[in-house]
């Protein structure tokens, strides 16, 4: 294995410029930055309608420092897949350079790529183009004002799964859908989860990506500060947290070969990672032992994939 | 001189896209446009056409990856109709508001429901508010010509809007007439790529597709409105020098027999072939009709319509589609009106909604525009909802 990179390997460029309009302490912001960091200014950027498009470049302001284009809400990964293909033959033609890297990078929301987009992604996945789709995960549709999504968890309050007499937050009774396994099942040959609170390991896993031809996927947390009810200063802490407790296992996937990049040799109860967060506040003991029952199936699971226990129990 | 052969309208366009050099093409399968994305995956699998074909999984990501293929300078085709154009819908208005050139084929076909593959407008009309320059064409020479003549339109610096051709779905994609096919060499030099816009480049980075709040959303749809005025400008100088080139005249409109006609039957597609070949039986008859049919839909070629009408005492607009609730009940209708009324003229119009789903029109439903023209030129109340032509009431 390689040196383990810090944090004086990333590079000092900064190509997503300060002044954007995303909240104090947005998980999302610090993943772009670190994205951006490891892709380089040789990156076409793709977003569909998401918290990050909207805040990011409202005309004449851009705060990105790599060509971007936005053009609907459920076909980010197509627009990318037709940037690929017209990169592709305009080498052939020669009018771009034959030796020119340009890597294409397709960066949406939950709502935008488990819901709304996931036909469009399916495409691009199926078809095997050239192109780096990056989820930022939020769990909610936040740019709309925090609705529930796809891959809202368990037990959160949302403004469309409000806690009431009868509802008790986010109804699934169940893991969410499973974003890496889907782009798995498309044969893919990287997939990987990331947290910008390890922006080392979103660094590298960006990098790793990007030097494989075909179609990859990386599903990113993204803490979110006004959603999930956490104070700005909070939201690494959160990310943290989330890899701490199991809520959340960095790793990835390559060539049918399965690494988790964080290992957690004692885990901490979800009850650490769910009392940070206002959205989490209503739940009951019971409620909590549930998410916590989910989160145990799931170590088991990754565990079973790795051949080992790298995902440890809860400290007692 | 080209070479004159017999083709299906959606294999003349098929020759055609593979002449200009299309870089990227994408559609899905939908009848009956299905032949021109069959022809031209043939033309890339022998290697006779230099493209990125992508094999799409809907007509939403179709139009995507056209956007993104022409966002990074890519000349970019696609085709559709009926269920696809409307799935399709959403991104039209954006690619025009994006200001990026394409070219789409429209393979008229009916709208659902009830579920239904034959020919009329209902699709094709649908999407005249989308900022599209659109033509429809009558012949599959003209169906041919125009995809020839939509890449010059579109990518003129001057206008920089995706075009929409059309033709009638299995009347003229299916039906073989002979249509001369030109060289690669002459139909590129016609239409050469220019690159005129502005791509996703890293090394000149731009944002396309920002926010356009308040301040700005109106002057992006003023810019709109002018690029469509200068389309028709351009449109004019196109066909001329297409004219010079290849030997076929176009124009906006065509009129058949209006100097001295009392009654006019104003129409779009192939079906106005029908309507011509009945005019030169009535006027045998002593009948003074005429005929105009509309090839440049948008933008609407209002003054010519209205000057070539202006002598007209009584104007039958034929819509094949329509407009439930609207004043007309057809798109073309209320276009006609207003390109009268805006110049003050006094030319009395009626509609005719004829031939929907595929409802086989003949020579006999001319006649019964005919009929009920000459009925109402004299009268002085005239009827206020379409004539329906060919249904059963």
């Amino acid at each position: 294995m390689s040196k383990p990179i810090t944090v004086w390997d990333l590079p000092r460029d900064e190509l997503l410029a300060p002044g954007h309009r995303m909240c104090q302490g947005c998980g999302a912001a610090i993943a772009f930055r670190h994205i951006l960091k490891a892709a380089g200014k040789d990156t076409i950027v793709v977003m569909p309608t998401c918290c990050g498009e909207i805040t990011s470049t409202v005309y004449p302001d851009n705060a990105w420092r790599v060509p971007w284009i936005h053009v609907a809400f459920e076909n980010a990964a197509a627009v990318a897949s037709g940037i690929r293909a017209g990169i592709e033959v305009l080498k052939r033609k020669g009018v771009i350079p034959k030796d020119r890297q340009i890597n294409v990078v397709a960066i949406g929301g939950d709502g935008g790529t488990f819901d709304i987009g996931l036909q469009a992604l399916s495409g691009t996945l199926e078809r095997g183009d050239d192109v780096l789709y990056i989820c930022y995960d939020n769990e909610a549709y936040m740019n709309t004002g925090i609705q529930r999504s796809g891959s809202t968890p368990m037990g959160a309050w949302t403004t469309t799964t409000p806690v009431g007499k009868i509802w008790r937050g986010e109804w699934r009774p169940k893991k969410r859908k499973d974003l890496v396994a889907i782009a798995i099942a498309h044969n893919v040959p990287y997939a990987a989860t990331a947290n910008p609170a390890f922006p080392l390991d979103l660094y590298a896993k960006v990098k790793k990506a990007l030097s494989i031809r075909g179609p990859k996927l990386i599903h990113v947390l993204s803490p979110c500060v006004p959603g999930w009810r956490i104070e700005p200063d909070k939201s690494v802490a959160v990310g943290k947290l989330a890899v701490l407790t199991g809520m959340w296992i960095n790793y990835e996937y390559e060539n049918g070969v399965y690494r988790v990049t964080t290992p957690v040799p004692k885990r901490k109860p979800v009850r650490e990672y769910l009392r940070l967060q206002g959205r989490f506040r209503h739940l009951s003991e019971e409620e909590i032992k549930k998410i916590q029952q989910l989160v145990d199936a799931e170590v088991e699971r990754i565990n079973k994939l790795i051949g080992k226990e790298v995902i440890g129990p809860v400290e007692g | 001189m080209g070479k004159v052969v017999p083709l299906g309208g959606n294999y003349a366009v098929a020759y055609a896209v593979k002449a200009c050099d299309v870089d990227v093409m994408t559609a899905y399968p939908i009848s009956p446009q299905t032949t021109i994305v069959e022809r031209l995956s043939e033309f890339v699998a022998n290697g006779e056409l230099d493209a990125e074909f992508l094999h799409v999984e809907s007509e939403h990501t179709a139009l995507s990856v056209a956007i993104g293929a022409a966002a990074v300078g890519a000349r970019a085709y696609s085709a559709t109709c009926s269920q696809g154009l409307a799935l399709m819908n959403e991104l039209l208005y954006i690619m025009s508001a994006m200001r990026l050139p394409m070219v789409l084929t429209i393979v008229n076909r009916a709208l659902s429901a009830p579920i239904n593959i034959w020919n009329d407008h209902s699709d094709f009309m649908s999407v005249q508010d989308a900022g599209w320059v659109m033509m429809m064409s009558a012949s599959n020479q003209e169906a041919y010509d125009e995809v020839i003549i939509g890449y010059r339109i579109a990518e003129d610096p001057r206008v920089l809007l995706p075009v929409i051709t059309s033709m009638d779905g299995y009347i003229q994609s299916h039906v073989v007439e002979p249509v001369e096919v030109e060289s690669d060499e002459d139909v590129l030099s016609f239409a050469p790529k220019r690159r005129t816009w502005y791509v996703l480049d890293p090394d000149k980075p731009v944002a396309m597709g920002s926010v356009g709040d308040p301040n700005y959303y109106y002057e992006f749809k003023r810019q709109q409105w002018e690029a469509m005025k200068e389309a028709r400008q351009v449109f004019d100088e196109v066909v001329v020098d297409f004219a010079k080139k290849f030997g076929r005249r176009y124009s906006a409109i065509e009129t058949y027999m209006l100097d001295d006609a009392e009654v006019a039957i104003v129409g779009m597609g192939s079906f106005m072939g029908t309507i011509k070949a009945y005019v030169d039986r009535a006027r045998k008859e002593g009948i003074k009709v005429g005929a105009l049919r509309v090839k440049l839909y948008r933008p609407f070629p209002a003054d010519d319509v209205a000057k070539a009408l202006s002598n007209v005492k009584l104007v039958g607009v034929m819509d094949r589609a329509l407009v439930p609730g609207s004043p007309t009940g057809g798109h073309l209708h209320s276009d006609v009106i207003a390109a009268i009324k805006q110049r003050g003229l006094d030319v009395r119009t009626i509609g005719f909604i004829a031939g929907l789903g595929g409802r086989l029109l003949t020579m006999d439903n001319v006649k019964q525009m005919v009929s009920a023209l000459i009925k109402y030129k004299d009268a002085r109340e005239l009827p206020k909802e379409p004539i329906f032509i060919g249904v059963r009431e």
